[in-house]
């Protein structure tokens, strides 16, 4: 079960495998001694920097000299920051883009994958493999080899007769690379996928096919909403993966997001403004901007999930 | 004609596997080509063997490529280590103990899987910078062993969940304390899911780019990730042919990890959903 699985039941208020509480509290002092990493990492790696990150967003702050409280200039220069502006437009196209067709390219190879077919060991290895690579520096680097002016996807094109362009260096198809990088891992959600038509028992489409359902009725009455959960998951992970690409656009652009900040994601901007700048006043209040989206889609998320997810429990 | 659509779709999914690979496996052969004739040559059959390629990559910046890669090996096993302590200690609390606020902390825990590392970046930079740790190892392994990665912690404590509770009692009347049980019979039995840990540690750290280049700036403490970045952004045009030869270099411990880390990582994604 996923993480995400888990929260859900949590909230819904089932105590799960967590409630035991035979002889309640007893454990308190191991507890702490065991937990004593965590809770430090808690405070000081991860809820703490959260806090005071959103303090910082309300500062002027160069670390040179202390921060100086600003109010809500910070929040009012997004406002009229054009390069901020044009920063989340990139990001949304990536996002939903980007997410939607990788999932459609896991779930589609995993219903191929799926049914007792030889050598899928191999093909599975084949296809998880890209979303081990993917996010590394030196796939970044091919990527602008080959969807440069002289690269191997031109060279390709030319091969059947057509003349290709700079896609890297064209504003109009910089992001579309990304994207295709994106698309291209689409191998973890796969496995995932391939797990879950797993446990999806073959007496419901052998009962199925005894009533007269067609291969089609079946895909759509049974496995559809068996595996939606997991859809759920895979859509929910993958959206908040993608808000937080960076290595891809900053190795392929140069650091710079361009040309004409086309591939000027999010995080590259807030880079560029909290470690390029030492802005680090506006860059909290960018985090805890993206932080708020990130949020606010995970939700929509969950809201919609009412009308598609279908939960057997 | 059944016999027919399996094999049809035998070809399909060679194919698509052979334009997935196709990139990887062209820059492999590219780094051992000429550079005049990565941009002429999308095929995959080499003429001769431009070893130099490897030689002059290797000796392009500052330092020898090996000192990058020592860099990126110190700073892997350190977090490996980080990671197999702070997480499986987390993890027997959440599975196995009972403590005040359970639910809640375990609900905190999930919710910092979630978490984007850009909401804290900038504090954890100030502080770490205050205690002169930039160009340390120090702000990207001190957070592994507060077992920060809770994904990790996660993925374990669904191990031990599935553990039989009755080794524990049994220990338990014999006199055991948490300490001896948790070392004695919870950890030779999660082996599979530290391996999972070593693994994924493993690819994420030495994959990991926005951490390692905001922390070293120093090009004696440069990992792979940013060596290679800044020898893209040092060259211009001229030398693909040793850029991918380094690059190669720098994929080929992610791929020697995959190939005996699969069984692995395959189950670690499939029973936790990945990360």
């Amino acid at each position: 079960m996923s993480a995400l699985g888990e929260l859900q039941r949590m909230r819904k208020g089932s105590r799960g495998t967590l409630g035991v509480a035979r002889e309640p509290k007893k454990d308190n002092k191991a507890a702490f001694a065991f937990l004593l990493p965590w809770f430090a990492g808690l405070l000081f790696i991860t809820a703490g920097p959260i806090a005071a990150s959103f303090v910082l967003g309300f500062t002027d702050y160069n670390l040179i000299q202390p921060p100086v409280f600003n109010g809500l200039d910070n929040w009012m220069r997004m406002l009229g920051d054009a390069r901020l502006h044009k920063a989340l437009g990139v990001t949304l196209v990536y996002v939903l883009v980007s997410v939607p067709l990788q999932l459609a390219c896991a779930l589609a190879l995993a219903l191929l994958l799926d049914k007792g077919l030889r050598g899928l060991a191999f093909y599975r290895s084949a296809f998880y493999l890209p979303s081990l690579l993917g996010s590394s520096v030196a796939i970044a680097v091919l990527w602008r080899q080959i969807f440069g002016a002289d690269g191997l996807f031109n060279q390709v094109l030319s091969m059947a007769g057509i003349e290709g362009k700079g896609w890297i260096s064209d504003p109009d198809s910089a992001l579309s690379t990304l994207i295709v990088l994106n698309v291209w891992t689409f191998g973890a959600p796969m496995v995932i996928f391939l797990a879950g038509l797993r446990q999806i028992p073959a007496m419901y489409y052998e009962a199925a096919a005894t009533d007269g359902a067609g291969k089609w009725t079946q895909f759509r009455r049974i496995t559809i909403p068996l595996l939606s959960p997991i859809v759920f998951f895979n859509l929910v992970l993958q959206v908040i993966h993608a808000f937080q690409s960076f290595t891809q656009a900053f190795v392929v652009s140069g650091g710079s997001g361009g040309p004409s900040d086309s591939t000027l994601f999010y995080t590259l901007y807030l880079y560029q403004r909290g470690f390029g700048n030492f802005d680090m006043g506006y860059a909290s209040a960018l985090a805890w901007l993206l932080l708020v989206i990130i949020a606010a889609f995970t939700a929509i998320n969950f809201w919609a999930a009412k009308f598609w997810v279908v939960y057997d429990d | 004609m059944t016999e027919l659509r399996k094999l049809l779709r035998h070809a399909g999914l060679l194919l698509l596997a052979l334009v997935m690979l196709y990139p990887v496996l062209w820059m492999v052969v590219s780094s051992l080509r000429p550079n005049n004739e990565i941009f002429r040559r999308p095929g995959l059959i080499l003429d001769s063997l431009q070893i130099q390629n490897y030689g002059e990559g290797w000796n392009a910046l500052a330092s020898p490529f090996g000192h990058y890669l020592a860099n990126s090996a110190i700073l892997v096993l350190a977090c490996i280590i980080g990671n197999l302590v702070s997480c499986s200690m987390a993890a027997y609390a959440f599975a196995r103990l009972d403590f005040t606020g359970k639910r809640l902390w375990f609900a905190i825990m999930l919710g910092t899987i979630m978490l984007p590392i850009h909401v804290i970046i900038v504090p954890q930079y100030i502080m770490f910078s205050q205690l002169d740790w930039v160009n340390t190892f120090l702000p990207l392994v001190v957070p592994k062993f507060l077992a920060t990665d809770a994904f990790f912690v996660f993925l374990m404590v669904q191990f031990i969940r599935g553990l039989p509770r009755e080794l524990d009692e049994a220990a338990r009347i014999d006199g055991c304390g948490h300490a001896r049980i948790f070392l004695r019979i919870i950890l030779p039995l999660m082996l599979p899911a530290l391996a999972t840990t070593v693994i994924f540690t493993f690819i994420w750290t030495w994959n990991d780019f926005f951490g390692q280049l905001i922390y070293l700036t120093d090009p004696e403490m440069y990992t792979v990730p940013v060596a290679l970045r800044s020898f893209v952004d040092a060259t211009v045009q001229t030398s693909w042919g040793s850029m991918f030869a380094m690059s190669v270099v720098s994929l080929a411990p992610v791929f020697l990890a995959f190939l005996v880390g699969q069984r692995y990582l395959i189950r670690g994604i499939a029973t936790t959903g990945g990360k």
